[in-house]
């Protein structure tokens, strides 16, 4: 005797978002009846294993039939196959495009081809989030870099309107977007101490700030590709550290700004040099497309682990780079302040971001 | 040419990918009607293609509108080879044909494809201009209006019902005609999806004429069935309740249930003349034949020769019995009345009605369930000369198939004779909540009907008559609405079996029968104690393979033994929940090749006017047994039960609660101590018969093995988990305070039996946990709707297949308000007083038309007494209820009454209650909701009840009567035979809430799954599903906008009742 059919269907689909997370989770059906049955849901209505056994089939059935409208979630709301209360639908959107932080930390500016997906099961392993559920935000990565990356307009409401994401979420994929698309290397051990909530403040910064779309809101791509001019112009910089009066100059009122408020003066006055060159080298190669992708891993290299091994506080990296900037406006024969700002700006608070253990 | 058929094909979108190397489609769109083909332009490479094409126009007749659908084919276009289809939508253009429903059709429906299912959808205009044509022998019937509701809709009122309409049509099955060899499986899909639209057209039309003819405007109550007999070919049959309605003129009645509360006309204008023969009347119209034979002979043995048939013997349920108490008071007024109505009825061949349930008067006796079951042998005969039919045009019986729908008909016949007969028997002349069915194995074929016999108020069949209340009715019928239908239809000393009769314990005017079984709804009216419940009686039978008329034979045998367990199992199941009345009930043999199947499904209540039910006793077969410690044990697991069972259902004992009112009026209290004297004298004698009668239902015996399993069955049927009712009727007795939460649904388990040879206990034990299990599936399933009770719980058992059970469900979950229930139950004395106590009698009645926020003055001076009660579908009792906090007691609330009486209004205090914050809150959330996302697909409701609570019906649509087939080659790659058949339901639903919005309609009413046939090949890779579904395509508005904008009116006034009310 066994069960050969059974179904259940509502003119409104019913759908436990619990179950629905299982799902998405990528639990086979006897593994969430077992969560079920640990969560307690039995004693709420009598239910023996086999209810709650055809109950998860039937809505795993109903979220795979539903998966395909899922993809384009525009369809979901004029789609005729299921009824679902409006709330409802925004719930299933955003949770099927929510993802684990450890497992984008591993794919973030990897480039989203055949190759990375075939790595999925190590990341798998690694992350302990199923390969199902890797496969999963693999391919909603893909799929959002696809739609987005024809679109003109700024990213983070393009992705928003087209996958009807709520604000959040529409910018954590577009800096899912954003390192994909530049490659930025983020796998280095040196950068592992960081999440990917870090790298997603950096990237909302890069791109109001450094993109083609800080300056323009109607090209192509223009939230998405480093605007080039700047990048030249940045060469300009250099100056701040091979004109050798400008550079004793800087450093001295930086120097007369720091006294006497802070513990690691010594330090700070010590590796001014060496700090202010590194910040400026960064900036002077951002033109390769090599030394941008390197971005993240030079700033803790040239700037972070230094002040790090000279166990400068938060506060103190606060201060020291508020007056490295502000400084430079008080140089009279530096010109280019516009990029300096514009430079500095975004570089001051990633590493702000970017200074915890 | 009287009509003008006009479509407009617009714009497709979310097409699949037909051309692979360019990733789209180059659609284009078939218009087809009768013969007429229109094509639109080819839409090149788009998935969302714009036609915006011209006005199609078909010039047709009538009658071809009523039957012919509009075919809409999108298709694929292809340069080089044979055009791909990509799908069909068929739109049945009926509801344009009646001058008050829709006017046009226009939305998006999807494009469904028997193979892929939905594949995109496509947006149509369509609409219809008829011309008017005044030909006497026309074959038309457009104009007759069709509800699939049970009862006379909601913004319609009954002038006059006429009564019984039936027709059938038969022809071959495209899908064993011999073309099938050489066209594949989806051309023979298709064929038979076209012609079964074709059919019910047709079969709609004919019915129509009939409406015609008897004088009427339309058909209530309508059922359509088809018979899928294989080889001997494919019946579409309906049968429905002719009746003339007239529409509410939508500015009056914000009332919802008119019905229930007609207005109070002038009582002169009653029935005033018994004498008015019933021939004279116009009912005489309805008469198929002349043939009025006055005597029908209980078992009709003379069968039709040339097929072989088998009379079941049927077992009339009931307790039932006589008016013995007829001449007591208005004895030849009475007599009078029925002679009247019996004349009336006997004009008719078939005094049926497909009516559950009905305008307060209306019924005024019920006597029993009446059954009959047939055994037919389908006949072989294989007309060589349809073989040629190419074309899927209907047949031409006349000629080709002409004696085939006449056999069908006299078989139908002869059970509606039977079951005539039946009703007589009872004493009753008419049989409401009537239904027909068929089970179809292989050539066999069982045909059963049932209904429930009744005596009807003759009024309603007279022209003219039915604007009277139930005011005059008083006059003629002594009997109080909320138990007058409960007494004996006829005479005490000649009833046809034995039953056990004592005073009604209402009026303690008129005998009651212990137990009441009834196919109808619970009437609005009845005085009920508790909560209702659903009760199922589970039953299979083994039986060896046979064929031809020696399973015909077996089958026949098998059927008597059957029914009379399923009744004892009933009437156990009853007892033992301590309830005495079971509404709806419906009985459903199966037949497979190895096994009956049986289900009985109904919902038991507890009558106050019927006697308390006796306890289960438990008797050892020998007094010296060795098991007595054992059937004691027993026994207090029956006694626990009913006990827990009591207190889960609320029932409490009528009698005290009767005492506890100490009614406030001397004379009605003198009164009912006379009475009391009468009750005690027939418990006493019901005791006495307890204990001597070993013959009764409820006095079980254990004679061996099988009867303690039968017992440890009975005690399986787990209740409800709290929280949760459950019922198979329209209303849930004792609950009415809906809240807006619905969830229609429709389950499907099929159940393999693997174990070759099983017992019938194993097989009872199976089937049982089948449906126990589906049910505790649904509470589970459902709990986040808590309070919540399951409506219309309709079971539907099939063997598709040796070894497989399939069980099909649809039902609706409706959430209430729980407090207010409970206050409600706490009231209950207080309002049973009233019923005693005459003077009274309007003051509870007033503050309940009052606050049904409605301009129905206090019409229903007697029926609505029972409606605050109990049974008032909505919000009535809700505001009644919620006074209970201010008035703990009922001089309490007199006073009250009397207060707001000198200042002024009760109506604004209702209205307070009405817009309390829970409303607002929740008609705020819809309204957000509604905001949200901005979805362009408008939100359709489905519901099998004929109601959607919080809302009222402003206009029905027309009928909605669907039929798909889905086939599938790649059954393991669609997910199974699971996910085949999720999927198609799904579809299902889509395509109907699609075709209700192009209608204009936001719900689906008195919704129905009527057929669901699955077959499965998991060998071949193969599954094939086919779906029948009806219901009427309505407009509903919710109750609380029109509320809340009238309470806002009323604040000012609100807050100066209150006070008063406080004091």
């Amino acid at each position: 005797m066994s069960v050969e059919l059974d179904v259940f269907v509502g003119n409104t689909t019913i759908m436990d978002e619990e179950v629905y997370q299982l799902w998405l989770d990528g639990y086979t059906v006897n593994d969430a009846v077992k969560v079920r049955m640990e969560g307690g849901v039995m004693d709420e209505c009598e239910a023996s294993k086999d209810v709650l056994l055809s109950d998860t089939m039937d809505q795993y059935r109903t979220f795979q039939m539903c998966e395909r409208l899922l993809h384009s979630p525009a369809k979901l709301a004029n789609q005729l196959l299921f009824q679902i209360p409006p709330h409802r639908q925004i719930m299933l959107i955003e949770r099927y495009y929510a993802f684990d932080d450890t497992f984008v930390r591993e794919v973030l500016g990897k480039k989203l081809s055949k190759g990375t997906k075939k790595d999925l099961d190590d990341i798998s392993a690694k992350t302990s989030v199923t390969l199902k559920s890797c496969r999963r935000q693999f391919d909603n990565f893909k799929r959002v870099f696809k739609v987005v990356e024809e679109l003109k307009g700024p990213l983070v409401e393009n992705i928003r309107q087209h996958f009807l994401l709520s604000d959040k979420l529409a910018r954590d994929y577009a800096a899912i977007v954003f390192f994909a698309n530049n490659r930025f290397e983020t796998g280095k051990r040196k950068l592992q101490y960081l999440s990917f909530q870090d790298f997603a403040f950096c990237a909302g910064q890069l791109i109001s700030n450094w993109t083609v779309g800080a300056v323009d809101n109607m090209v192509e791509d223009m939230d998405v590709d480093l605007d080039k001019e700047f990048l030249q112009e940045l060469k300009e910089l250099k100056i701040l550290i091979t004109d050798k009066d400008l550079l004793d100059q800087h450093k001295s009122l930086v120097c007369t700004a720091l006294r006497g408020k802070t513990k690691v003066f010594i330090e700070m006055e010590g590796s001014f040099k060496n700090l202010s060159r590194g910040l400026i080298n960064i900036a002077a190669k951002l033109t390769n497309t090599k030394d941008v992708r390197d971005f993240f891993i030079d700033l803790v290299e040239k700037f972070i682990e230094p002040c790090r091994s000279d166990r400068w506080s938060a506060a103190d990296m606060k201060l020291y780079l508020t007056h490295y900037t502000n400084s430079a406006h008080i140089l009279d024969t530096f010109k280019h302040q516009v990029v300096w700002d514009r430079y500095m700006g975004v570089v001051k608070s990633c590493i702000f971001k970017m200074y915890h253990d | 040419m009287p009509g003008k058929l006009k479509a407009k094909i617009v714009a497709g979108r979310h097409l699949p990918v037909m051309d692979r190397a360019s990733d789209l489609t180059d659609a284009f769109v078939e218009v087809k009607f009768g013969n007429t083909t229109f094509k639109t332009d080819v839409c090149p490479k788009s998935l969302n293609p714009q036609w915006n094409s011209e006005w199609f126009k078909f010039e047709v007749d009538d009658e071809d509108l009523q039957d012919e659908p509009l075919q809409i084919t999108v298709l694929d276009h292809d340069t080089y080879s044979a055009n791909d289809a990509i799908g069909k939508v068929y739109i049945d253009i009926d509801p344009l044909l009646y001058s008050e429903a829709a006017s046009v059709i226009s939305g998006w429906f999807p494009i469904y494809d028997t193979i892929h299912g939905i594949r995109g959808e496509i947006n149509v205009i369509v609409k219809v201009e008829l011309f008017n044509d005044l030909n006497r022998f026309r074959q038309s019937s457009c104009g007759v209006k069709f509800f699939c509701t049970t009862c006379i809709p909601q913004c319609y009122r009954a002038t006059l019902v006429h009564g019984f309409v039936e027709e059938l049509v038969v022809n071959e099955d495209p899908e064993y005609q011999w073309i099938d060899r050489i066209r594949t499986p989806r051309a023979s899909n298709e064929a038979r999806q076209r012609l079964i639209s074709l059919m019910s057209g047709e079969l709609q039309r004919k019915i129509g004429l009939k409406v015609l003819e008897m004088g009427g405007n339309a058909v209530v109550g309508y059922l359509q069935c088809f018979d899928l007999e294989g080889e001997s070919g494919l019946v579409v049959r309906a049968i429905g309740t002719a009746c003339t309605l007239d529409k509410l003129s939508s500015g009056s009645a914000p009332n919802t249930n008119t019905h229930m509360h007609p207005n109070t006309a002038p009582a002169s204008n009653a029935c005033n003349s018994p004498s008015k023969d019933g021939k004279e009347s116009p009912l005489a119209h309805g008469c198929r034949s002349t043939h009025n034979s006055p005597v029908h002979s209980v078992c009709s043995s003379q069968r039709l020769s040339q097929n072989f048939s088998v009379s079941v013997p049927t077992l009339i349920f009931t307790g039932m019995g006589s008016g013995g108490s007829a001449g007591k008071e208005a004895g030849p007024l009475r007599t009078l009345l029925r002679q009247q109505t019996q004349t009336a009825l006997e004009q008719r061949e078939f005094p049926f009605f497909t009516l559950t349930s009905f305008p307060p008067g209306f019924l005024l006796h019920v006597g029993g369930v009446v059954s009959a079951r047939s055994v037919k042998l389908l006949d072989r005969i294989h007309n060589p000369a349809l073989g040629n039919t190419r074309s899927y045009k209907l047949l031409d019986w006349n000629s080709v198939t002409a004696d085939e729908p006449e056999t069908r008909d006299a078989w139908w016949e002869e059970i509606r004779q039977e079951i005539k007969s039946h009703a007589r028997a009872l004493g009753c002349h008419a049989v409401v909540g009537y239904s027909e069915s068929t089970s179809i194995c292989e050539e066999v074929c069982i045909l059963s009907a049932s209904g429930t016999a009744a005596i009807l108020n003759p009024r309603y069949m007279r022209e003219g008559c039915l604007d009277i209340g139930c005011t005059d009715h008083r006059f003629e019928e002594p009997s109080p609405p909320n138990c007058g239908f409960c007494h004996i239809p006829y005479d005490e000393l000649n009833m046809p079996f034995p039953a056990q009769l004592t005073y009604c314990y209402h009026c303690r005017r008129q005998k009651v029968p212990d137990v009441l079984f009834t196919t109808i709804d619970l009437p609005s009216e009845a005085a009920v104690a508790g909560k209702g419940c659903l009760i199922q009686a589970r039953l299979c039978r083994l039986k060896k393979k046979a064929q031809g008329e020696a399973n015909a034979t077996a089958i026949s045998n098998l059927l008597p033994f059957m029914e009379y367990e399923l009744h004892t199992q009933l009437m156990n199941k009853l007892k033992l929940r301590s309830m005495n009345a079971l509404f709806g009930l419906h009985i459903q043999i199966s037949v497979g090749e190895n096994m009956l199947l049986g289900l009985a499904s109904a919902t038991g209540v507890y009558l106050t006017a019927l006697p308390a039910p006796g306890g289960i006793q438990i008797a050892g077969k020998t007094p010296g047994d060795l098991s007595s410690e054992h059937i004691s044990s027993i026994q207090k697991r029956i006694n626990d039960t009913i006990a827990v069972n009591k207190e889960l259902y609320q029932i409490n004992p009528p009698e005290l609660a009767e005492e506890g009112v100490g009614s406030p009026i001397p004379e009605p209290r003198h009164r009912s101590r006379l009475f009391r004297s009468h009750s005690e004298s027939s418990d006493e004698l019901s005791e006495l018969d307890l204990s001597h009668g070993k013959k009764d239902a409820f006095v079980l015996e254990i004679d061996d093995t099988d009867a303690v399993e039968d017992i440890h069955s009975l005690l399986i049927d787990a209740p409800p988990p709290t929280g949760f009712y459950s019922c198979n009727t329209e209303n849930m007795p004792g609950i009415s305070n809906w809240t807006s939460g619905v969830q229609m649904f429709t389950s499907v388990r099929v159940l393999r039996l693997s174990n070759a040879n099983l017992t019938n206990q194993g097989l009872n034990k199976i089937f049982t946990d089948l449906c126990e299990n589906l049910l505790k599936s649904f509470y589970f399933k459902l709990r986040s709707m808590i309070p919540c009770c399951l409506c219309h719980l309709n079971f539907t058992v099939a063997v598709p297949e040796e070894e497989l059970i399939q069980v099909t469900v649809t039902a609706v979950a409706m959430t209430y308000d729980k407090e207010q229930t409970q206050e409600k139950t706490a009231e209950k004395p207080v309002n049973k007083g009233s019923l005693e106590a005459e003077e009274q009698l309007q003051f509870p009645l007033e503050l309940c038309a009052d606050s049904s926020s409605s301009n129905i003055q206090t019409a229903s001076k007697i029926s609505g007494v029972g409606e605050s009660t109990n049974m008032s579908p909505r919000a009535a009792s809700v505001d009644y209820g919620s006074f209970a906090d201010r008035c703990s007691t009922w001089l309490e609330l007199l006073r009250l009454k009397a207060h707001t009486i000198r200042r002024g209004s009760v109506k604004t205090i209702s209205s307070l209650e009405r817009c309390s914050p829970l409303q607002e809150g929740r008609s705020r959330s819809l309204r957000s909701s509604r905001s949200f996302g901005g979805s362009s697909v408008t939100v359709v409701k489905m519901t099998p009840l004929s109601f959607l609570p919080g809302t009222r019906i402003i206009k029905y649509l027309g009928i909605i009567n669907m039929f798909f087939i889905r086939e599938t080659t790649s059954l393991r790659e669609e997910g199974g035979v699971s996910g085949f058949l999720h999927s198609f339901i799904a579809e299902v639903f889509a395509m109907v809430r699609a075709h209700v919005a192009a209608l204009g309609g936001n719900a689906v009413v008195s919704y129905s799954m009527k057929e669901c046939v699955f077959m499965e090949n998991p060998n071949k890779n193969q599954a094939q599903c086919l779906i029948n579904v009806s219901g009427d395509a309505v407009i509903c508005i919710s109750e609380t906008d029109q509320e809340s904008s009238a309470s806002t009116a009323n604040t000012g006034q609100t807050g100066g009742s209150e006070t008063d009310g406080a004091t």
